[in-house]
């Protein structure tokens, strides 16, 4: 599938912003945040802006962006649209959940129960965009949503690592946090990229054009000389060469680094930690992004079968 | 609504496409495209038409295979469109209401002006029907020419979809394959008509109908691989002889 940058970035930043948030509602749930304000501004600030900058760039790949409130009315079948209607309900009890802290110094458990609820759901909705798409075999599986789900979180800890570490804030979970996060998110990578080397899909080249029974179907010519719409789109393909190193990186600089990083700032003063934190934060950032890159370029599409793969 | 009809009428509009006569001359694919880019989805954008990078929307596609090896081989020629399912994701999955079934005939088709161009419906079809309008911001597919079948200004012969009335072979059908006594329906029966991924659950309205294999070949006459996995002494042999 193609790679589209605004797709990448929308579902790499909101599931940050919202990992955050929940996090910081979480965190403030259990006692371990108090509400100091300069901190919520920072910490809500780069949440809701994560979120937000999230949902306009989604809007970045659509044909007319101006319509885009009418994907908010189909929430009864489709996911997208569940999304839409999940990701702005969140909002309510993030901004409230904020202006509490933010302005009033205090924590409202109502608002951050909502937020951590709303969170969670939006980024289950993202996940079930892809991952109830049956054409697509890398995507319509078990690993889609909790994959969603554990990265955004391990990339809003880092963020958050960050911030308290800058305002020496006193949450000695927060590393321990992180190395969890990312040690469930590389795990769930290492089982998800194992499953889609070791399967394949159901489709084949006999089943998309029904003649296997006459014996193993080959493309002979194609319907046109150039690439269409639909090669473009779903026809993306990434070199074998060049994921492996990818998954690599993911793994080492998006996971291994940073999980490092994390434990050595928990023991460091604040200085060296804030940097280090701040390294870790990019880097794991950085590793989701080209996580969900790979996630879209290395998943194949059954009209692809169409166009001469042997399998999908 | 892009929730499918909750009372879906018996009346399933198709097309059942031979595969046995098709002559892959791609007929069917022009007079789509001729007929639809001043029909119902009208324009049917093409992008630097006389250039080196020619782009464009198409309903109709006419791809060609070979199936099967030596004796038993066939070149098979496959025209694909939207197959109007019955339980098409395409549609569920449309975040505007753009995309809908009608419930009286079956047919698959796109509102361009409440489509944002979110290509997530293409995603959601297996089969490509659908194809995105760069200049339109909207996606397009095929109608099963609602503006010909219906289209009472026609003489009745003509209304059939253009890919159907131009097919110089006639290996295309048109009707409805929701009542088991019509043409198409008989055809779909006597031939052994099939779904394309049937194992996907889209459930497609067109059926195809598969190439009929020569008499003499009744039973499968592939010649017998010569590669022997041996195993073992066999292959310990195999090695030796082989040097």
């Amino acid at each position: 599938m193609h790679p589209a940058v605004s797709i990448i970035f929308f579902t790499a930043a909101s599931g940050t912003g919202y990992g955050l948030l929940a996090l910081l509602a979480a965190g403030a749930l259990a006692g371990h945040l108090a509400a100091s304000p300069g901190f919520g501004l920072c910490a809500f600030g780069l949440g809701l802006g994560l979120v937000g900058a999230g949902l306009l760039s989604s809007l970045g790949h659509l044909g007319h962006p101006e319509r885009a409130w009418r994907a908010l009315t189909q929430w009864r079948s489709s996911w997208l649209s569940r999304e839409g209607v999940a990701a702005i309900a969140t909002f309510v009890p993030a901004l409230v959940f904020a202006g509490y802290w933010v302005l009033g110094g205090s924590i409202s458990a109502a608002a951050a129960v909502l937020t951590i609820v709303g969170a969670v759901v939006t980024t289950i909705c993202t996940a079930m965009i892809y991952a109830s798409l049956k054409p697509v075999h890398a995507w319509r599986n078990p690993w889609t949503v909790p994959i969603y789900l554990v990265l955004g979180f391990y990339a809003g800890a880092l963020w958050l690592a960050l911030l308290v570490f800058a305002f020496d804030l006193q949450m000695p979970g927060v590393s321990l946090l992180v190395a969890m996060l990312g040690l469930a998110g590389s795990a769930l990578k290492r089982g998800y990229w194992a499953f889609l080397d070791r399967g394949r899909a159901d489709s084949t080249p006999e089943t998309a054009t029904g003649l296997g029974t006459i014996g193993k179907v080959r493309m002979l010519d194609p319907p046109h000389t150039e690439s269409n719409y639909l090669q473009k789109e779903m026809g993306f393909r990434v070199a074998r060469k060049h994921s492996a190193r990818l998954r690599l990186l993911v793994l080492v600089a998006g996971f291994g680094v940073p999980i490092l990083l994390s434990l050595l700032a928990n023991v460091s003063g604040t200085g060296p930690a804030t940097f280090m934190s701040l390294l870790a934060a990019v880097l794991g950032s950085t590793g989701v992004v080209v996580e969900r890159w790979l996630f879209f370029a290395e998943a194949r599409h059954t009209v692809t079968l169409y166009y001469g793969a042997s399998h999908a | 609504m892009t929730s499918l009809p909750a009372s879906p009428g018996a009346k399933k509009l198709g097309l059942v496409i031979d595969l046995d006569i098709c002559v892959g001359c791609h007929a069917c694919a022009v007079n789509c495209k001729e007929w639809n880019a001043g029909g119902h989805s009208a324009p049917l954008t093409d992008l630097d038409p006389y250039g080196k990078d020619v782009d464009g929307v198409w309903f109709n596609r006419v791809h060609s295979f070979e199936a099967g090896d030596h004796d038993c081989g066939r070149t098979v020629h496959f025209p694909r469109s939207c197959l109007h399912c019955e339980t098409p994701d395409c549609v569920t999955v449309c975040p505007t209401g753009a995309s809908y079934k009608r419930a009286e005939d079956g047919i698959v088709l796109v509102n361009p002006d409440t489509c944002i161009g979110c290509k997530l419906c293409s995603w959601a079809c297996p089969y490509g029907a659908r194809e995105f309008d760069e200049t339109d911001g909207v996606m397009k597919k095929c109608t099963l020419c609602i503006d010909r079948i219906y289209n009472e200004t026609m003489e009745e012969v003509d209304r059939v979809p253009a890919c159907v009335s131009t097919c110089p072979v006639s290996a295309r059908h048109f009707g409805d394959l929701g009542d088991p006594e019509s043409d198409v329906s008989r055809l779909v029966a006597a031939r052994q008509g099939y779904d394309l991924m049937p194992e996907l659950g889209y459930k497609p309205v067109n059926k195809y109908l598969p190439p009929r294999m020569p008499k003499r070949q009744a039973a499968p006459a592939l010649m017998p691989s010569e590669e022997v996995a041996a195993k073992g002494f066999l292959a310990w042999l195999d090695r030796m002889l082989s040097r």
